[in-house]
């Protein structure tokens, strides 16, 4: 039978699925992720124009679609915990965050280093690059409100609402270029389109590399929500043990 | 068993070790911070139990 997503807001009913779900994912991010990467590495051919650089694409792209859908998997649990309450959906929001920020920072740092022997240069002030450095940006301020702040449903109001404002720059990051027809940053690699689509020898390594970057994602998003919930529940404890 | 990466090779493997290690660093924090709040987490409710 299946259950509805609401029973999951249980964090009892979380641990006992996601525990039996986790060791599944791992092998699975595993294979896809080694078999993308080392397809990509060594088994794909130069581009024409890219030379070898085309090989960073494997990472590049899985990595900046993963820190766009990061944050938007974060909206989506911090409008949960707005309209609902429900606190799982707010640790996962909390969880995810150092993910994205990761797959962030990737993004940036393979795009910098392609970008140099490609266009001549580390970084460009490019519409879809400036508002990935400042998603990196929110995802700092985020983590960091966080930390900063000791009443737990307080730190999830709060950080809920910037998760709200930090949408924005989350889907100008994803379509910067459509918005905005000038900088230095192709169209997608990938559409629904097929047209607009890399040639399929790029295109197959490329789509298991994506899958291996959402499938980790999901993994470790489950490990790490796990974690705080324990965390939170570490917490609870320790307060009743302070004012008994 | 090194494809040959041309004039890029630099720029190639530092990208994907770069990317490597990103990830294994942040899978190592995971993991670690997972342990960390298990272990306490049963000592207190350990504690909890012994004091109930």
């Amino acid at each position: 039978m299946i259950m509805s997503i609401w029973e999951y807001a249980n964090p009892r009913q979380f641990m006992a699925t996601s525990g039996r779900v986790l060791p599944w994912l791992v092998g699975l991010t595993l294979i896809n992720l080694l078999v993308g990467l080392v397809w990509g590495f060594f088994f794909t051919p130069d581009d024409y124009r890219q030379g070898a650089t085309v090989k960073i694409i494997y990472l590049h792209v899985p990595s900046a679609l993963m820190a766009i859908n990061a944050w938007m998997m974060m909206l989506v649990a911090s409008l949960i915990w707005l309209i609902r309450r429900h606190h799982v959906s707010a640790l996962a929001a909390r969880a995810a965050a150092p993910i994205g920020l990761t797959m962030t920072l990737i993004a940036l740092l393979t795009g910098a280093i392609w970008g140099k022997p490609m266009w001549g240069t580390y970084w460009a002030w490019d519409p879809r690059l400036t508002s990935f450095l400042i998603l990196f940006l929110f995802y700092l301020g985020y983590i960091a409100l966080w930390e900063a702040i000791e009443v737990p449903d307080v730190a999830a109001d709060l950080t809920s609402v910037l998760c709200l404002v930090g949408s924005v720059f989350a889907l100008l990051s994803r379509y910067a270029v459509n918005f905005w027809n000038q900088g230095l940053h192709q169209g997608a690699s990938l559409s629904l389109d097929k047209k607009e689509n890399v040639a399929d020898v790029f295109y197959f390594p490329l789509l298991v590399s994506i899958a291996g970057f959402v499938l980790l994602f999901l993994t470790l998003l489950l490990l790490r929500t796990r974690t705080e919930i324990r965390a939170r529940r570490l917490q609870a404890l320790r307060a009743r043990e302070l004012s008994a | 068993m090194m494809p040959d990466l041309g004039k890029y090779g630099t720029e190639v493997t530092s990208a994907y070790v770069v990317s490597v290690v990103l990830l294994l660093v942040l899978v190592w924090l995971s993991l670690r911070r997972a342990r960390r709040v298990r272990r306490d987490l049963e000592q207190q409710e350990n504690k909890a139990g012994r004091n109930a």
